[in-house]
């Protein structure tokens, strides 16, 4: 145990500053009044994997490192799309995964945010649209933001989860007005 | 293995490990795939190939290793009513690539498991991707399959069905487990939902540029993929990449095992109730994948290898970089190793857990890191070491137990061997280019390529086709042995070991489903 609270001081903090939002990875804006309301500061997400080749995961994975502290944002990953405000979304639309995308999507609590990671997720990307792959996964749901890369680096992700929220505290003040 | 006793003729298969390949009949299939078991050879891939445009029918291929190196088994199928023979009686392993092979190119086993494996259901099940005919093009509305679940009846068991779409940020699968109270009497795994059309998409790439989907085929064993790609193409245009480049390839693939234990090591920990792990570990790992940025231009180190060698050199200083991470790391590695070895709470929850003893590792032909930790010290990088690895000597990291904590042990000695190599790497690298320029690629030529990557060994069959085309492009991933071994290894062992277990492993989905 002494080796371990030792091993805890001497590594310290390592967290670093949040990135600011891309505003340039919104695609959608949604006007909807309720959801800076709703959602306030914090923000859970559920991750799907919809047929990715598990590079965007490692990233995604890489937000939680003392590093990104991505839950010191006030960011959360859940279990079940039903505690979700965003489905964080990678991977081109496999044709075996769509059914369980369409569905985590259903079982999402209005207002849902929808963010598509990487270029697959994007655009299709290397796999494109095929007899298995439905492509990009505007094609299967809504998305409001895009975060393109192969894999997006954490700091991409941070950028383009930012941006939601944004486009969502954007949507909020304009239904204020 | 010898196979001229069973009257087969066996002609060199281009490949930058020892191998061949062999035409054989049904019967010669089975004789060989017995005397391979015998031998303690083992089944490593098993897929087939649509030849009917060349006047051929189907071909069925088997792929077998033993310490002579890899014999390719080739036994023609004159049309699609024909069938092979059920070689899962000797290699049960082959239980889900037969079904797998039936799915993408229609060919008929004589197994008693008839049911899909691949297949879901996106495309109607008379109609076989991998044929010449098949449009690639989008063309059916996802539809849903009724899959067969065995599933275990009797007072008090109840079933608990998982996924595809998992709790954590992970890959999809659907896993059945039967139970009573906490015990797990039977896990079922079905796979098949990344399914992308990873095959067919190959055919319609250049040859010399498919590396890129090659290392996108499971994202944290990308230098892996890429390398066999690369060998195979470099096999078929006879060539070798520059001695830099062979070296800078071990490098990048050292670079990417120890990324990846570094990460799982630090899960494990997590999934045993011990979140400082992961907290360190990841911290690590991130650390990693920074220099990586800075001296590979990735994070993951993607688009690294490339076919001829590598894409770029060490940039000036990288090697002082390297040396001091290494160094540090090292340091870092050995604090937490002895923090996870004297955990009370951790050991308590690591050892005898999913155990996979020998006799099984063997029997279901387990195979890399996994394997190595229950007692079997197969690795590609020492079996058939060349250029860097036969000259840096790897040391093997073996366990017996083959529980958790085995497999935890190995990937400590493996990360810290990975440091070491990386160190020496450094040093011992000789100068000179890091690419050569591939000579034109000859059409209807067949190679090999295989890489111990982090995981196990993949493996690549490249097919040319006229004009720098591609064939066939047959990718495996050893996530293939070590599925199913994953079901054995969990039978009496709580609910909530599952996850521990099965990080302990930490297979591919998107390798496997293709």
């Amino acid at each position: 145990m002494l080796h371990l609270l030792r091993q805890i001081v001497v590594t310290g903090i390592k967290t670093e500053p949040a990135p600011s939002a891309a505003e340039d990875m919104i695609v959608v804006r949604r006007l909807q009044k309720d959801i800076l309301r709703t959602l306030g500061r914090a923000l859970t997400i559920r991750h799907v994997d919809a047929g990715s080749c598990n590079g965007c995961e490692l990233e995604i994975h890489a937000l939680g490192n003392p590093y990104y502290n991505i839950e010191g944002l006030g960011i959360r990953f859940v279990a079940s799309p039903r505690h979700a405000d965003m489905l964080l979304v990678t991977g081109p639309v496999s044709k075996h995964m769509a059914i369980a995308v369409q569905r985590a999507y259903d079982a999402t609590p209005d207002p849902k945010l929808v963010v598509a990671v990487g270029d697959c997720g994007c655009t299709g990307g290397i796999f494109g649209e095929s007899y298995a792959s439905l492509g990009r996964v505007a094609n299967v749901i809504p998305v409001d933001v895009e975060i393109p890369g192969c894999p997006p680096p954490p700091t991409a992700l941070l950028r383009g989860i930012r941006a939601a929220l944004t486009a969502h505290a954007a949507a909020g003040e304009n239904a204020k007005e | 293995m010898d196979v001229a006793p069973l009257g087969i003729s066996a002609a060199t298969l281009k490949s930058a490990v020892p191998a061949r390949r062999c035409p054989v009949n049904s019967g010669q299939l089975l004789a060989a795939c017995r005397l391979a078991w015998e031998q303690g050879g083992q089944l490593v891939a098993l897929w087939a190939t649509d030849d009917r445009d060349l006047q051929r029918g189907f071909c069925v291929r088997v792929l077998l290793r033993d310490a002579d190196g890899f014999t390719l088994l080739e036994h023609t199928l004159p049309d699609e009513l024909a069938h092979y023979p059920d070689i899962s009686p000797i290699f049960p392993v082959a239980n889900r690539m037969q079904r797998a092979a039936f799915d993408m190119v229609g060919v008929q086993c004589d197994a008693d498991d008839q049911r899909p494996w691949t297949w879901q259901a996106a495309w109607p099940i008379d109609r076989f991707p991998l044929r010449r005919e098949f449009e690639a093009s989008p063309k059916w509305e996802p539809g849903q399959e009724d899959y067969a679940f065995v599933q275990v009846t009797g007072d008090g068991v109840h079933e608990i069905p998982v996924g595809p779409i998992h709790a954590g940020i992970i890959e999809p699968g659907h896993f059945r487990f039967q139970i009573v109270g906490e015990k797990v009497l039977r896990l079922e795994e079905r796979l098949g939902y990344t399914h992308k059309g990873v095959e067919k998409r190959f055919e319609a790439m250049p040859i010399v540029e498919a590396h890129r989907l090659a290392g996108r085929i499971s994202g944290d064993s990308t230098v892996a993929y890429a390398w066999a790609y690369a060998q195979a193409v470099e096999a078929i245009a006879g060539v070798a990449a520059p001695p830099r480049a062979a070296w800078l390839r071990a490098l990048l693939l050292e670079r990417e095992r120890l990324g990846n234990h570094l990460g799982d090591l630090g899960y494990i920990g997590n999934d045993a109730g011990l979140a400082f792990g992961l907290a360190q570990f990841s911290r690590l790992k991130e650390d990693v994948l920074r220099l990586n940025q800075r001296l590979f231009g990735h994070r993951l180190l993607m688009d690294a290898v490339v076919p001829g060698g590598c894409a770029r050199d060490l940039p000036p200083g990288a090697a002082s970089e390297l040396r001091a991470q290494c160094a540090s790391l090292a340091r870092e590695l050995r604090v937490l190793r002895d923090i996870y070895d004297e955990h009370a709470g951790l050991q308590d929850r690591f050892r005898n857990c999913g155990c996979v003893p020998r006799e099984l590792a063997v029997k279901l032909g387990l195979t890399g890191f996994a394997a190595r930790a229950s007692g079997l010290p197969e690795d590609l990088r020492c079996d058939f070491a060349d250029t860097a690895y036969a000259t840096l000597n790897v040391r093997r990291a073996t366990r017996q137990q083959g529980d958790v904590a085995a497999r935890v042990a190995v990937r400590f000695d493996e990360a810290q061997e990975s440091l070491r190599l990386t160190d020496l790497m450094v040093e011992a690298m000789p100068d000179g280019d890091v690419a050569l320029s591939l000579p034109p690629i000859t059409a209807s030529s067949i190679a090999l390529g295989a890489v111990e990557g982090w995981r196990g060994a993949v493996v690549i069959a490249l097919e040319s086709g006229p004009n720098g085309t591609i064939r066939r492009c047959h990718a495996h991933d050893p996530s293939w042995q070590n599925w199913p071994v994953l079901e054995h290894a969990v039978i009496g062992n709580i609910v909530p070991d599952f996850p521990l277990i099965n990080k302990s492993f930490n297979l591919s989905y998107s390798g496997h489903d293709l």
